[in-house]
């Protein structure tokens, strides 16, 4: 069940790295219209074909996940953008990448709340797969950008505890000071 | 919370480098595995382990890696710790608090001897492998 935003940014992020995604970006802009999400990936792609099953529930990539018949998580997403009053659209290049952009409005009362952002991005910045990923957070006056490559540079390596544990003061510090 | 920059982030790794290296089991042939789940964490099993670390600081103790894992199933005599040394048999301890965890470091640690008044448990020998998990 998907309560959140940062629910589907985990979701649509988790589908790059599983499409071999080496490069990855993903940016979260909050305006007064709209709260957008694009995450770019350079993984396998889609084809014209693939895109236009991607939003049907009962669809998956075959192989993908064994035993399951189903694919929901852009579906849920479709559903939850056109109930708030957002969208959501996919471009795709077999072999060059998918861009996924969503979009929530802040005032519709069915907007989900933000979620908790800095476990989520923690989880993404330590994923086994993430490769070279890049999280930028933009407010209107403010942001901050994440760089796993850099980061992994301070801290090395992610899958230590106490690494991840400086790691989340890390991002909960810039998410404090956003304004 | 004031915005920490890359530089102070990489200061703090550095600050805390010791006590990263402590969880590290990289090297290292010893273990002390404290159960810190909320049975043993509601016992005291963060003060054991912060004396853990501080005696193995205090003795300037380097190959013994101190990591926690859940509850181990004894959650009568939590906090519970084990203590997996080579050539000595990995050993359960219940009710470690302070002055336990010292004695442990003392004796099994440095001393290799067990302490029997608060053994309780091996490992099951059907979970554990041939060498005792090492």
């Amino acid at each position: 069940m998907h309560i959140a935003i940062t629910d589907y940014v985990l979701e649509v992020v988790q589908n790059a790295f599983e499409a071999n995604s080496t490069e990855t970006r993903v940016v979260l802009q909050e305006t007064a219209e709209a709260f957008a999400v694009t995450v770019t990936d350079n993984g396998k792609g889609m084809s014209e074909e693939v895109m236009k099953r991607v939003l049907d529930p009962f669809s998956t990539e075959e192989g993908k996940h064994p035993h399951r018949k189903v694919g929901l998580g852009l579906s849920f997403l479709n559903q939850a953008t056109e109930l708030a009053g957002g969208e959501l659209t996919l471009r795709s290049e077999v072999g060059v990448g998918t861009t996924v952009r969503f979009t929530f409005d802040p005032a519709s009362i069915d907007t989900p709340p933000l979620g908790d952002v800095v476990s989520t991005f923690m989880t993404l910045l330590a994923h086994p797969k993430a490769g070279s990923l890049v999280i930028e957070r933009k407010t209107e006056t403010d942001g901050y950008a994440l760089d796993r490559k850099e980061l992994i540079g301070v801290l090395g390596d992610l899958e230590m505890s106490g690494n991840l544990h400086l790691l989340k003061e890390y991002i909960a510090s810039q998410e404090a000071a956003l304004s | 919370m004031a915005k920490m920059t890359l530089e102070e982030l990489r200061k703090l790794r550095e600050e805390k480098q010791e006590a990263l290296e402590k969880r590290s089991i990289e090297g290292k042939d010893c273990r002390i595995i404290i159960g810190m789940g909320t049975c043993g964490i509601a016992a005291g099993a963060k003060e054991t382990l912060s004396t853990f670390l501080s005696v193995l600081d205090e003795e300037k103790i380097k190959h013994v890696a101190i990591t926690q894992t859940g509850c181990m199933g004894l959650c009568y005599v939590e906090p519970t710790v084990e203590v997996i040394l080579p050539d000595m048999p990995p050993v359960i301890y219940g009710k470690v608090d302070a002055d336990v965890a010292r004695k442990i470091v003392k004796e099994h640690i440095l001393g290799k001897r067990l302490v029997t008044d608060h053994m309780f448990d091996r490992p099951a020998a059907d979970i554990i492998k041939q060498d005792g998990g090492r």
